[in-house]
């Protein structure tokens, strides 16, 4: 007998702290089980946020540094600035890269630092308890948007990939998500293109995973996958918005 | 001939697994409780199994591995 699926070794023995079924812990498994396919374990460095995955660094193998909020990406061109061999990678939510650390996002991605950026999109504030986020969709009922949030008082939602599509700099831009077994095959060639273009010195790479939160979207978690189909990827429309290997 | 085998302990009983098997063979326990309380999901019928690893490919706490 062979073993066709196991738990990648770039991932500790730390059991997830996430709440039942959320798809971080599938979002980390893709990033392990690429880190593992490429061989880069010993020399690469992860950039652990401040949201749900804050502890991002207790599950990840390899070595991990914890970042003030928003400036993952700040940390990462340092690191990979001062050790050029190493592979640098940050994994950040919303509330961390769309909302305080868009400047540091924007700015890192107009330099197109050779860094790789895993980005989960779940349109809420996890950790703090569910209140709207920049990626927050219109309508939806958060801790702070009650009534639904208004574009007249609350704004639109920010697309990150269509944003950083108008520089010029970043080298792979892509957004994915993991809510059936189809889209998380599609999502872990996106995951692992975006680590292997900076092994290439190709640039700035983000994929930003459309996930979910069934505990602050007050849902099932299958109910929960389903909700990003039917609400979330009108929104947030999978695809390849950068890909300067194909241009 | 495909085998799983479940860490239940990891187990938060989420059901995504039960949901990915197209042979609809995954089913949360209704008799067993794991330490955190959840109920484990188990194989209802092993001999049906084709090892696809879908259960696995969504599970967010690689609870499941898979033989073949």
């Amino acid at each position: 007998m062979t073993t066709v699926f196991d738990k990648p070794k770039s991932l500790t023995d730390a059991v997830f702290h996430y709440c039942p079924g959320c798809t971080h812990g599938i979002v980390h498994r893709l990033v392990a089980e690429t880190i593992d396919e490429l061989g880069i374990e010993g020399k690469t460095i992860g950039i652990a946020p401040v949201g749900c995955s804050v502890l991002a660094y207790n599950y990840f193998a390899c070595d991990m540094i914890e970042a003030s909020h928003g400036r993952a990406p700040a940390v990462a061109t340092g690191v990979k600035r001062a050790m050029p061999d190493n592979i640098v990678f940050t994994y950040q939510g919303d509330g961390d890269l769309a909302s305080i650390g868009l400047c540091e996002t924007v700015s890192t991605a107009a330099r197109g630092e050779n860094v790789t950026v895993i980005f989960i999109n779940n349109a809420i504030y996890g950790m703090t308890g569910g209140q709207m986020a920049p990626t927050s969709l219109l309508g939806q009922v958060t801790q702070t948007s009650p009534y639904g949030r208004d574009p007249k008082t609350q704004g639109y939602p920010i697309k990150i990939c269509e944003l950083l599509a108008t520089l010029d700099a970043p080298a792979y831009l892509a957004r994915v998500t993991v809510n059936n077994v189809k889209n998380v095959r599609n999502a872990k060639k996106a995951i692992k293109k975006a680590f292997q273009n900076q092994i290439e010195g190709k640039g700035f790479s983000l994929v930003e995973v459309v996930s979910s939160c069934p505990t602050n979207w007050g849902m099932t978690p299958q109910k929960a996958l389903e909700w990003i189909d039917e609400k979330m990827l009108p929104q947030y429309p999978l695809g390849v918005y950068r890909d300067k290997g194909e241009e | 001939m495909a085998k799983l085998t479940f860490k239940e302990e990891l187990c938060k009983g989420c059901g995504l697994c039960v949901n990915a098997c197209p042979k609809g063979i995954l089913a949360l326990s209704k008799t067993k409780l794991n330490q955190k309380g959840h109920s484990p999901v188990e194989l209802t019928q092993p001999e049906e199994c084709i090892g696809c690893a879908s259960c696995a490919i969504m599970c967010p706490d690689c609870v499941i591995k898979v033989e073949r």
